[in-house]
């Protein structure tokens, strides 16, 4: 028997153990034995936040960009309960996380002690997993366990709550390998007869549309690259949700961009018309079905996700095949290549002819301005002028999101790191600040509104504390621009409380963190503000002023459905949606 | 979907007796939106840590199809099974019955009570508990028949359920 430690160096062992080397933040009463541990070890590098969202947001965005585990440490109480809006961001997109909270002494639990609060009560419903841990003895073995269901399966935000007299008692440490689940154990392999039947499907296809999620970034580099392969092999077309942006090249012919709410006229198109319909590790998310009962009524749906609890949630599939997307495309190219499968080529050649005449009706043009900045010209220097296999794009919640969706072109998975289930305002600067903890020589970029940039502004503290050099690149054009669309087009023009009257002066309060502020106003000026940018060492903040009133194009209206779509063009036109639609968000 | 049919299931849960377990369960439903019609739980196995969960649903076959993809994934369960669709299944239910009363109605009541196979299980002279045992139709029915004869109240324990046969689930 290895000699007892105590419970704050149970965590920090089994820390290492499972790999960390850094965890985002807050110190607080409850978490007093583990800070002093970190205090006394150099392995794992601590992120000190501002605000305990920011720290979940920061371990998202670190998970998303490195494809490891994001671990955060914060207090009882308070502590905790700022930590749910990441941990429910983080189960929504599937996010790997282990988020460990400080707790009241055992015999103080019930007692609505100081910062008190029932943790694994409130947490459980925006977990995958909770646990508190009342005996120092379970710790090692929570701790490993904890990393287990945050990593494997679908992945997912685990809390362990760990009361402070337990951080101090002594116990025996127990590695990783001797832990085994006894009842999780999610399937990576899919089912052969599934695959078999998925694969007549395709290979008959006349009008196909591979449809692919975020599940593709879950599943790992080598998932993308099975997928490039399997597109290139069949010829289809291929779209992507806004959490699969990066799975497959957007500069390839057969990429139609994303779809969805605002996503482009030839991929909404192709996924209504279509004949059958490979859904890789997307969900059928509301945002991309629009309609249900108009959803792509004529195709065949193949539906490849590790969690058995998405298939038929929304849509109900014909061929639904559990497990991993990397192991079921490696078996679906192996069985798709042996059969010698020749795709129908004349089919093919008319159904791309059909998506060529969508493709051309350019749905993503805008009307250039000489004299104030378009918000999407911005995003398209932006993405001119800072391309590359380095560069990381973070985004906050509302119309630049969908404009750097849009606008910004992804090659890689693991550079597009979006609020995309929960649409939490305010991820993107703490995102950024976890991306750059993962990717220190990378350029990273939080396109950001000046409405939720203001929800976690001060992670640029963070940021410069920690020499982050990211770049708050913010469409400031003084509305929630989405909420103010919506108001446009659903409320009559009527914008209850979605202009900022008060905001502050962008370039000093960069400054005044220590940090760099840059402000461009007129198109001519953007190119060398941006580079500027680019060059400077430390964080900055862009202050980017765009025209006020410009709304995000094309859009699905709420109800509507996939080829019902609004185009830039049609713009002043009276929008119809129907009062079914317009109670939906 | 919406034009499916709704159907009553019965759904038996394994799963860690393990803290909080209970409320994993409980919140799946209500924050899913699913019903409850009854839920039974009590650790079966004291050496391995395990309970049984009962519970009576009733959905569309899309919903009780979710309901048992959602249970499936919560961590501490071993395995859900649909009774009702899966495997013939034998289903009992307990309810206490009082029910007081005096002359006709009493002895009508205590008559009707052999009928079900009740038994007495605490008298004074003006009233009974009864204990009754088998599925919720038959209780249903005989608290109704005990309803005009005096009926003050009943507890019931929600449905116990087991797969016919000789293995288990």
């Amino acid at each position: 028997m290895e000699k007892q430690i105590n419970g704050a160096q149970i965590v920090l062992q089994a820390l290492r153990d499972n790999g960390v080397q850094h965890i985002f933040g807050y110190p607080g009463g409850a978490v007093l034995p583990i800070y002093d541990e970190l205090f006394q070890q150099e392995d794992i590098e601590h992120i000190l936040v501002r605000h305990e969202q920011g720290a979940t947001h920061a371990a998202e965005g670190y998970a998303r960009s490195s494809g490891k585990c994001g671990v955060v440490l914060v207090t009882s109480g308070p502590g905790a309960t700022n930590a749910v809006t990441g941990l429910t961001d983080a189960l929504m997109d599937s996010i790997p996380m282990v988020c460990i909270t400080g707790q009241v002494p055992t015999h103080l639990i019930g007692a609505d002690a100081f910062q008190e609060a029932d943790t694994v009560g409130i947490t459980r419903a925006c977990t995958k997993h909770n646990y508190l841990v009342k005996d120092v003895n379970d710790l090692a073995r929570v701790m490993h366990e904890a990393f287990y269901v945050a990593t494997t399966g679908r992945p997912g935000p685990v809390v362990v709550d760990i009361p402070k007299d337990v951080q101090f008692a002594m116990g025996d440490y127990l590695k990783p390998t001797a832990v085994k689940h006894k009842s999780y154990q999610p399937k990576v392999k899919g089912d052969m007869d599934a695959i078999n039947a998925a694969v007549d499907l395709i290979a008959n296809a006349k009008k196909p549309v591979f449809y692919t999620g975020g599940g593709v970034i879950n599943s790992g580099p080598q998932a993308s690259q099975l997928l490039r392969e399997f597109v290139k092999l069949t010829g289809y077309p291929i779209t992507s949700t806004l959490m699969g942006l990066g799975s497959y090249p957007s500069a390839d012919r057969q990429w139609l961009g994303m779809l969805g709410m605002h996503g482009t006229y030839e991929a909404n198109l192709a996924m209504h018309d279509c004949d059958v319909m490979i859904n890789i590790g997307a969900r059928f998310d509301d945002r991309i079905t629009g309609a249900l009962d108009k959803f792509s009524p004529d195709s065949k749906k193949i539906h490849i996700d590790i969690d058995p609890s998405s298939i038929n949630k929304n849509v109900v599939v014909d061929v639904p095949i559990v497990g991993d997307v990397a192991h079921v495309l490696e078996d679906m190219l192996r069985v798709y290549k042996s059969r010698a499968v020749t795709p129908d080529k004349k089919a093919l050649d008319s159904w791309w002819k059909e998506i060529e005449s969508w493709r051309d009706r350019k749905c993503l043009a805008y009307r250039k301005d000489d004299k104030a900045i378009k918000p999407q010209y911005a995003v398209e220097r932006l993405y001119e002028l800072t391309k590359g296999p380095d560069t990381f794009i973070t985004t906050e919640v509302g119309q630049h999101q969908m404009w750097a969706a849009q606008y910004y072109r992804f090659e890689d998975p693991n550079r597009w790191m979006t609020s995309g289930g929960l649409g939490t305002m305010g991820y993107g600067i703490p995102a950024a600040v976890g991306v750059q903890v993962a990717n220190p020589k990378g350029l990273v970029i939080d396109i950001a509104g000046e409405a939720s940039a203001m929800m976690t502004m001060q992670e640029l503290s963070t940021a410069v504390q920690h020499r982050l050099p990211i770049k708050i690149f913010i469409l400031n054009n003084e509305y929630m621009g989405m909420v103010r669309q919506w108001q446009e087009l659903l409320h009559g023009g009527r914008y209850s409380n979605s202009y900022s009257e008060a905001l502050p002066d962008f370039v000093k309060l960069a400054e005044a963190y220590g940090a760099t502020g840059i402000r461009a106003e007129k198109p001519s000026e953007l190119d060398a503000a941006i580079k500027k940018m680019v060059k400077t060492d430390g964080p900055v903040i862009f202050d980017c002023i765009v025209t006020k009133e410009e709304n995000c194009f094309p859009m699905i209206p709420s109800g509507a459905a996939h080829n019902d779509m609004l185009l830039a063009d049609d713009q002043g036109l009276e929008v119809e949606v129907s009062d079914e639609g317009k109670a939906l968000v | 979907m919406s034009e499916q049919a709704t159907a009553t299931h019965t759904i038996s849960v394994l799963v860690d007796n393990e803290a909080g377990v209970l409320a994993r369960v409980i919140g799946l439903f209500s924050g899913r939106g699913y019903n409850i019609d009854s839920l039974t739980v009590a650790e079966v196995d004291q050496s391995a840590h395990m309970s049984r969960i009962t519970i009576v649903t009733s959905g569309t076959p899309q919903v009780i199809e979710q309901i048992k993809a959602q249970l499936g994934r919560l961590v501490p369960v071993h395995r859900v099974v649909d009774l009702t669709v899966e495997c013939e299944s034998v289903e009992r239910e307990l309810a206490l019955v009082k029910v007081a009363g005096k002359g006709d109605a009493r002895v009508e009541a205590l008559r009707l009570s052999e009928a079900f196979r009740a038994r007495v299980v605490d008298a004074t002279p003006e009233s009974f508990v009864f204990e009754i045992t088998g599925n919720s139709e038959k209780i249903d029915a005989f608290i109704e028949l005990m309803t005009p004869l005096g009926l003050q109240e009943a507890s019931r324990t929600g449905a116990a359920a087991l797969a016919r046969g000789p293995e288990p689930m």
